[in-house]
């Protein structure tokens, strides 16, 4: 098979591959005939004024095993998190910062002080006032306890509260990514007064929580559903808009489109339904897709190697590998479309690091075997050359492993997939490491040196931490670059440190950065306002209305 | 006749206790064992979940949950801790296992309650027919109707029940186990849950109605031809009363004997099933228990599930030694 044509790839000619998507649900909507335009412009062009009333079923695919992300970060909490509990900030669909529970903030030129006005008159939902003190010891919750936060947080050193309404953090370094790690669902504001003295992972607020958000809480039924009421005395006058919100758990992938076709349910994200069903469920009657809202998690599917492997020490068999896989096609088959193909190891969808003059490797069989010949591994008699392990993270669906053991074996070199539930997978990847390659699904995050430096980082090589360098990956200019980025606080400086490790780990074949994959949002569309940042439908939900 | 039983009854309950505690144990030992081997821990699985982990995390995590201790002492804090009848605390859902355990088993004991209702009544009325009809079309059918219901996989069958009920008429609604938030009371509350029970119990049922149909109809044929039966009809006894009261009694010793083990089987259908229906039952929680690693819950889950088999067991005898006076109690 001869290499496709440069333009098959469609993230080289602008408009990138939201076009194919967008046509794919235009068809979606005739189909339906459904009238109104496709779901990307129907709320930003007719924005007719939102009504009061209603109650909003919100699927969450598993049950939260808490319902604060003070400590955790799973995300089923996340879902729910922040209808009640809020953050300082929140982002647009471009990152931008906007006002929650901080009304202003600035960052002094040196990248140590961040001043944030907080919000006056604000009450926590068991009436008590929301304060500066609040705000600084959720912070210091956050630098001790959260899985992310311990990192985001490291530099710290003081969070002052010259007046119930400022809070002034110090750092001892720059922290670039402080200011888009905000958010309600990653840095939640928790109330002083009910986490004071006590353990924030058992503490009963995680159950019950009480926050200063648009939605109170009101039952949680364990198995069955949560309850979250409408917030009468919310500081945004007039929002929420809805009166309720009935969070449900479907485990099963089949049953959630069962209960959309049954028209039980008004909102998803995920996608709640395989890809495989997304585009029948989305084209039912009265129902739309949505891929935008997950940018804050940037996803992506990324094939490492071990690099204590002699075979794959050799720089021509990675690059082998990479010309092997075709990246358009895996993106097609196993994930319906539903992403872009990704050239390195940076999320096309972090517009501000990612760099677009990078081109994938391309596929290209005559150049693999030519690279595996070259490498000292001719075929043997039966075709094959070597045999490598595979694993791939559950998130990644059986499919995506079988496709990339098929791929490799068209070179000759025999995969053997071993796929485990996701439990096993973590200790096998990051404390057994037995794998030649390992297919992982691990998220940029809103800022690289949270989601790419640690499976690249040479000090980040921790036998037996999940999603830390378990391909043992060793680059002292990759080191450099990654270091130098984490502290410094010139955004176009660190853009070019950004584009500068892409270029490295590109020509080194570190990683492979196959597929940004796609979340999909599931709506009803009579429900507005589901999707205004990049988180999509982690955000509050205070602006959230149904149409009569 | 009570008089001559009570004591028969009494050495069964005495034989099942004595039995009951060392089996009891024994389980629960190699449950702990058995789920060590599997691998990853509940810290493992909350790191992993939570997309990002640091070394510290991960370290507090274990030993916060007594994970990074050594396996005795592991089990034998498990040990002391049901000796003062504590299940211990789940890691994952930061709650006592007994309080999470107390609040599911109700769900799942209704709806094994209705699934053997169901096969019980569908099974043995479709088993009766074919008895009476062996050899007929009906029988036929009705035997090509059971061998479908004993191979096809329960979750496939709840899916489909879904679509056509749920889906295309629109009469049932597709998982749950009540109206949410509709706070109803007394009767209104009792039809809402059975709107919600119906599905699942008849996906949970349809193996069993197949299982029962079969041993029915066999029994009965065997039945038929022994002497009391031909002397009941010689009496000039009605073919209806001869079915009901001589050939369909003695032949459902058997089936109330499948029945009282299948109660265990019905439990590990319900992973299935409740996953399917969104149940909120004891089967949905030991998957996810499994899943997150979460062994204090399991185990929890195993330890009852071993308790309700020997009850259940107990029961059976004691049943059957009221049924037919010749079984006797070894």
């Amino acid at each position: 098979m001869a290499p496709p044509p440069a333009d098959a790839f469609p993230f080289l000619a602008p408009p990138p591959r939201r076009a194919v998507l967008k046509g794919l649900l235009a068809a979606a909507c005739v189909i339906a005939a459904s009238a109104g335009t496709p779901s990307f412009a129907a709320e930003t062009e007719a924005a007719p004024q939102p009504v009061r009333g209603g109650v909003l079923r919100f699927l969450v695919e598993h049950e939260p095993s808490t319902l604060v992300t003070i400590a955790h970060t799973a995300g089923p909490t996340q879902r729910v998190s922040p209808k009640v509990t809020e953050g300082l900030l929140t982002y647009d669909l471009d990152f931008n910062p906007k006002p929650a529970l901080a009304t202003e903030w600035s960052v002094s030129p040196d990248g140590l002080t961040y001043i944030f006005k907080l919000r006056e008159g604000v009450k926590w939902h068991d009436g008590r006032d929301f304060t500066a003190d609040d705000v600084a010891y959720s912070i210091q919750l956050l630098k001790e306890g959260h899985p992310r936060g311990r990192a985001t947080f490291a530099s710290v050193t003081a969070v002052e509260t010259p007046d119930p309404h400022t809070a002034i953090i110090r750092l001892s370094k720059p922290a670039p990514y402080l200011l888009t790690a905000l958010d309600a669902n990653e840095s939640p504001i928790v109330a002083k007064h009910i986490y004071e003295g006590t353990d924030p992972l058992t503490n009963k607020n995680g159950a019950a929580p009480i926050g200063t958000g648009p939605f109170i809480f009101k039952e949680w039924v364990r198995g069955s559903h949560i309850i979250l009421e409408r917030n009468p005395d919310y500081w945004d006058k007039g929002k929420p808009y809805l009166d309720r919100i009935v969070v449900r758990f479907i485990a099963d992938q089949s049953a959630r489109s069962a209960a959309f076709e049954a028209g039980e349910l008004d909102l998803a994200g995920g996608p709640p339904v395989p890809y495989a069903d997304l585009a029948r469920v989305s084209a039912l009657p009265g129902l739309g897709a949505e891929t935008r809202g997950y940018e804050y998690a940037g996803r992506m599917t990324q094939l490492y190697f071990n690099f204590e492997r002699p075979i794959l020490q050799d720089k021509r068999v990675r690059l082998a590998i990479a010309h092997a896989i075709d990246q358009q096609k895996l993106l097609d088959v196993v994930y319906y479309g539903y992403g872009a193909v990704a050239p390195s190891v940076i999320s096309p969808k972090l517009k501000a690091f990612y760099d677009p003059a990078l081109e994938p490797y391309g596929f290209d069989l005559k150049a693999a075997n030519r690279l595996l010949d070259e490498a000292g591994y001719p075929r043997k008699t039966d075709g094959t050359r070597f045999a490598l392990k595979l694993y791939a993270n559950p998130f990644n669906t059986q499919a995506a492993g079988d496709f990339v053991k098929q791929a490799l074996a068209k070179v000759g070199i025999a995969v053997d997939f071993q796929f485990f539930d996701f439990s096993t997978y973590i200790q096998k990847a990051y404390t057994g490491r037995d794998f030649d390659l390992t297919l992982e699904s691990l998220q940029n995050l809103f800022d690289p040196t949270l989601g790419v430096q640690r499976t690249l980082w040479s000090k980040n090589f921790r036998v037996g931490l999940p999603f830390s360098n378990a391909s043992h990956y060793a680059n002292p200019e990759v080191d450099r670059l990654l270091e130098a980025a984490a502290v410094e606080p010139d955004p176009a400086k660190r853009r070019q440190l950004w584009l500068d490790f892409q270029k490295v780990v590109y020509a080194d074949v570190a990683a492979l950065g196959l597929i940004a994959v796609d979340g999909v949002t599931i709506f009803n569309r009579k429900v507005k306002n589901h999707t205004i940042g990049v988180t999509g439908v982690d955000a509050s939900f205070a602006d959230v209305w149904i149409e009569k | 006749m009570t008089m001559r039983r009570l004591p028969r009854i009494l050495k069964a309950v005495r034989r099942t206790a004595l039995q009951a505690v060392p089996t009891v144990i024994g389980i629960l030992i190699l449950n702990f064992f058995l789920l060590r081997l599997t691998p990853g821990d509940a810290a493992d699985a909350l790191a992993g979940e939570a997309g990002a982990a640091t070394v510290e995390t991960l370290a507090a995590l274990k030993s916060k949950f007594g994970l990074d201790l050594p396996v005795a002492e592991q089990l034998g804090g498990y040990l002391w801790n049901l000796a003062h009848f504590s299940l211990g605390v789940s890691p994952r859902y930061n709650q006592p296992v007994a309080e999470l355990i107390g609040a599911r088993l109700p769900n799942t004991l209704s709806l094994m309650g209705l699934a053997l209702v169901f096969a019980l009544l569908i099974g043995i009325t479709l088993g009766a027919l074919m008895a009476t009809f062996a050899g007929r079309p009906t029988d036929r059918v009705l035997s090509v109707l059971a061998l479908l219901f004993y191979s096809i996989p329960s979750f496939w069958i709840g899916l489909m029940l879904i679509v056509l009920f749920s889906v295309k008429l629109g009469w049932l609604p597709t998982g749950g186990a009540e109206t949410i938030g509709a706070n109803l009371t007394g009767w209104d509350a009792v039809l809402d849950r059975a709107r919600y029970q119906i599905l699942p119990a008849l996906s949970l049922a349809l193996f069993y109605v197949a299982i029962y149909a079969r041993l029915t109809r066999d029994d009965m044929i065997e039945v038929r031809t022994q002497d009391h039966v031909r002397t009941a009809r010689a009496k000039g006894l009605s073919p209806f009363a001869v079915t009901r009261d001589h050939v369909l009694r003695n032949a459902l010793i058997p089936v109330t004997t499948m029945a009282g083990i299948h109660l265990a089987g019905l439990m590990g259908g319900a992973v299935v099933v409740e996953t399917v229906f969104s149940w909120p039952g004891l089967g949905r929680l030991a998957y996810e228990a499994v899943m997150g690693r979460d062994f204090h819950v399991l185990l929890g889950i195993l330890l009852l599930s071993s308790l309700l088999v020997v009850a259940v067991n107990a029961a059976i005898d004691i049943l059957q030694a009221w049924l037919d006076p010749r079984i006797e109690v070894r």
